[in-house]
């Protein structure tokens, strides 16, 4: 603690900032002492307000307390819950039960005082648990127990924060399990000094608040580079071969498999997966596709790097294909030669030490504290399939002769159909988000969507787009509508700029034309309305075989249409 | 206690003091107090505490952490209860 005291004191200059206010039911200088110290261990310059003893209510209360004053950025709420036994024990039996939703109304209104027309963060610490004993086990069904109402009280305070979306409980059970109350608490510390802590635990309080704050700011880790040989397998494949690699109930598998299990569990949670190993590559993937007690497949890497070269190399290369800063990147190694030779080299990739006894790495990388979040999307699951399949087709670009040569090797297939009901919620996603390709900005509704698909005047077309590498989805939308008897007029016209140079605007195109024929027109005229953002189509429609007409529009005749050159084929 | 335990414990309370009080040139005694320490207040002091049973494996009682006078005080106790000196 004295350590982080001496960083606390000493904050290097040029780190980026957060304004932290600390209040609480119990003394927290020391903790705020060390909030600041691990913040700069960590890379963030944290000034911190502390406020006095118990002074909760009178900062969030007061529109001119020093809180808000200071303007923080966030704001960590400490409460106790030696405090919260107290208030316990002064509750009447009969008014014991409702204990908990008591004291939740009191914080979430705490919270709403320091919400109200302010953007600001709260971290709200929940309460340790700690059980008094009187009811022994019997405490955990009873609901007037203290142990009960703290329990609920937890839960309560998680969903609230789950609502108002810009509270973030702090969670000290992980650590007080971790190192056991007798560790982590110390009563004579508390009732000399109200210190909820023993001094011992306080670097790991600070840790966890900090973690929160480098998360909000951004600043979390994306993807584990992670070697293979004696580190995802027992043994080294080169020697043992697949067959005789410990993964699984072979020797000490288990261990192994276990720490593929939460690997796994990151790579749903959308942290990407890299391998970087000396190997021939062949060698190194065979066990992913033959070991039949593989936790992990090739697909669950976003990148796959086996060869013979230096791995800070690879580490730069990794970065550069899967285009991620590299203080987001973790490795892990169990040769103390290539730790020292990654920390040594790229010094801003974080490199924790491995125990020596792979029965122990799972245990040890989950206390590391290395994957705060702050918010999580059943989306973020597929991460891993679209950077693998950006990387795919970085590496196609460098090994093919030329673009045309690298289009043809991307094997693009696209759909191209009227709008569907299944697809109304992505288009009006896109009409929404789309601001740099979006040839009239129109916006629509789902529900205009669904309106423009039922329209018989009106012509749409949804375009998918996939390739070898993987499936971009739904990346354009089209909607012409009748201008007279013999004219389409593109109405809207938005695509996703991931897609942008795969001969794709060609293909749509192309489409357009192909559709006005077919339901009888002889005309399509196209539009461009500029704004500040669109610049990139303004050219579009004259660069792909279309006529200019006037300042904005743009006409092509659907009988001499010379169609474009595209390398997608329709389904 | 005996000289050699006295030595031993006056050098890892020096190594202690220097670094909770972050000064290099601070000699304790058996008189030294708060008194001549300007950065010793009651959270640094809470600091000092948690850093000296850390080093000496062992803890002091409450009654003895709002009431020990001086260094000498505190010297006693660990060459009592110390496991590790």
């Amino acid at each position: 603690m004295a350590q982080l005291g001496k960083l606390a004191s000493n904050i290097p200059e040029g780190l980026p900032g957060y304004r932290l206010a600390v209040i609480g039911d119990c003394a927290t200088q020391h903790i705020s002492k060390a909030i600041r110290g691990t913040g700069a261990a960590k890379g963030l310059a944290i000034s911190v307000l502390d406020t006095d003893y118990d002074q909760i209510l009178a900062q969030t209360s007061d529109p001119s307390s020093e809180l808000y004053e200071f303007a923080p950025d966030g704001v960590f709420i400490m409460m106790c819950t030696e405090k919260l036994y107290d208030k316990f024990t002064h509750t009447p039996d009969s008014e014991r039960a409702g204990f908990a939703d008591g004291v939740y109304a009191w914080i979430s209104a705490r919270w709403d005082e320091l919400s109200s027309g302010r953007k600001v963060s709260i971290l709200q610490s929940l309460f340790t648990e700690y059980d008094d004993r009187v009811f022994g086990s019997f405490a955990s069904r009873l609901k007037t127990s203290f142990i009960y109402q703290l329990r609920r009280l937890n839960m309560l305070i998680c969903e609230g924060a789950d609502l108002k979306k810009n509270v973030y409980p702090v969670d000290f059970q992980y650590f007080t399990s971790k190192y056991g109350t007798d560790t982590v608490k110390d009563s004579k510390m508390f009732a000399i000094a109200k210190l909820p802590f023993a001094a011992s635990a306080i670097p790991e309080v600070a840790s966890a608040v900090v973690d929160i704050i480098l998360a909000l700011k951004g600043k979390s880790l994306k993807c584990l580079i992670l070697d293979l040989d004696n580190t995802l397998w027992g043994g080294v494949v080169g020697d043992d071969g697949t067959d005789g690699i410990q993964i699984g109930d072979y020797g000490t598998g288990k261990a192994f498999t276990a720490f593929q299990k939460w690997l796994l569990e990151l790579k749903k949670r959308g942290l990407l997966l890299a391998v970087c190993s000396k190997n021939d590559e062949d060698k190194a993937k065979d066990p992913f596709i033959n070991h039949p007690d593989m936790v992990l497949r090739l697909e669950d890497f976003a990148i796959f790097v086996a060869n013979w070269e230096p791995k800070p190399e690879n580490i730069k290369m990794i970065r550069e294909t899967l285009n991620i800063g590299m203080d987001s990147l973790v490795f892990i190694d169990d040769n103390p030669f290539e730790r020292n030779s990654v920390r040594e080299m790229l010094p801003e990739v974080t490199v924790p030490e491995l125990p020596e006894d792979p029965a122990d790495y799972v245990d040890f990388l989950r206390g590391e504290g290395l994957f705060e979040a702050v918010s999580y999307s059943a989306e973020d699951g597929g991460r891993t399939d679209m950077y693998r399949a950006e990387a795919g087709r970085v590496l196609a670009s460098k090994t093919c002769g030329s673009y045309t040569e690298y289009l043809e090797s991307l094997d693009m297939k696209a759909e191209a159909k009227p709008f569907s009901s299944f697809w109304f919620p992505r288009i009006a996603q896109l009409s929404q988000r789309s601001n740099q390709f979006n040839l009239r900005t129109v916006r629509y509704t789902e529900a205009e969507i669904a309106d423009a698909a039922a329209d018989k005047d009106a012509v749409t077309v949804y375009f998918t787009l996939k390739d070898r590498f993987g499936d971009s989805g739904l990346i354009s939308a089209v909607i012409m509508r009748k201008l007279d008897d013999e004219t389409l007029f593109v109405d809207t016209w938005i695509m996703s700029c991931r897609v942008l140079k795969r001969t794709m605007e060609e293909f749509i195109v192309n489409k357009m034309i192909s559709s006005a024929k077919e339901a009888g027109y002889k005309k399509v005229v196209g539009e461009y309305l500029k704004t500040p953002k669109n610049a990139m189509v303004a050219e579009i429609y004259s660069k792909l075989g279309f006529n200019r007409i006037s300042d904005t529009r743009f006409e092509a005749d659907v009988a001499s249409f010379k169609y474009n050159q595209s390398f997608i084929k329709e389904l | 206690m005996n000289i050699e335990t006295e030595a031993k414990i006056t050098a890892k309370l020096n190594e202690i003091f220097s670094f909770v009080f972050d000064d290099d040139s601070i000699r304790v005694t058996r008189s030294t107090s708060a008194n001549d320490i300007e950065a010793w207040d009651s959270l640094t002091h809470i600091t000092l505490i948690s850093e000296v049973e850390d080093a000496f494996k062992m803890k002091f009682f409450m009654k003895e952490v709002v009431g020990m006078k001086n260094v000498g005080e505190m010297m006693d106790i660990i060459a009592e209860r110390a496991k590790k000196i």
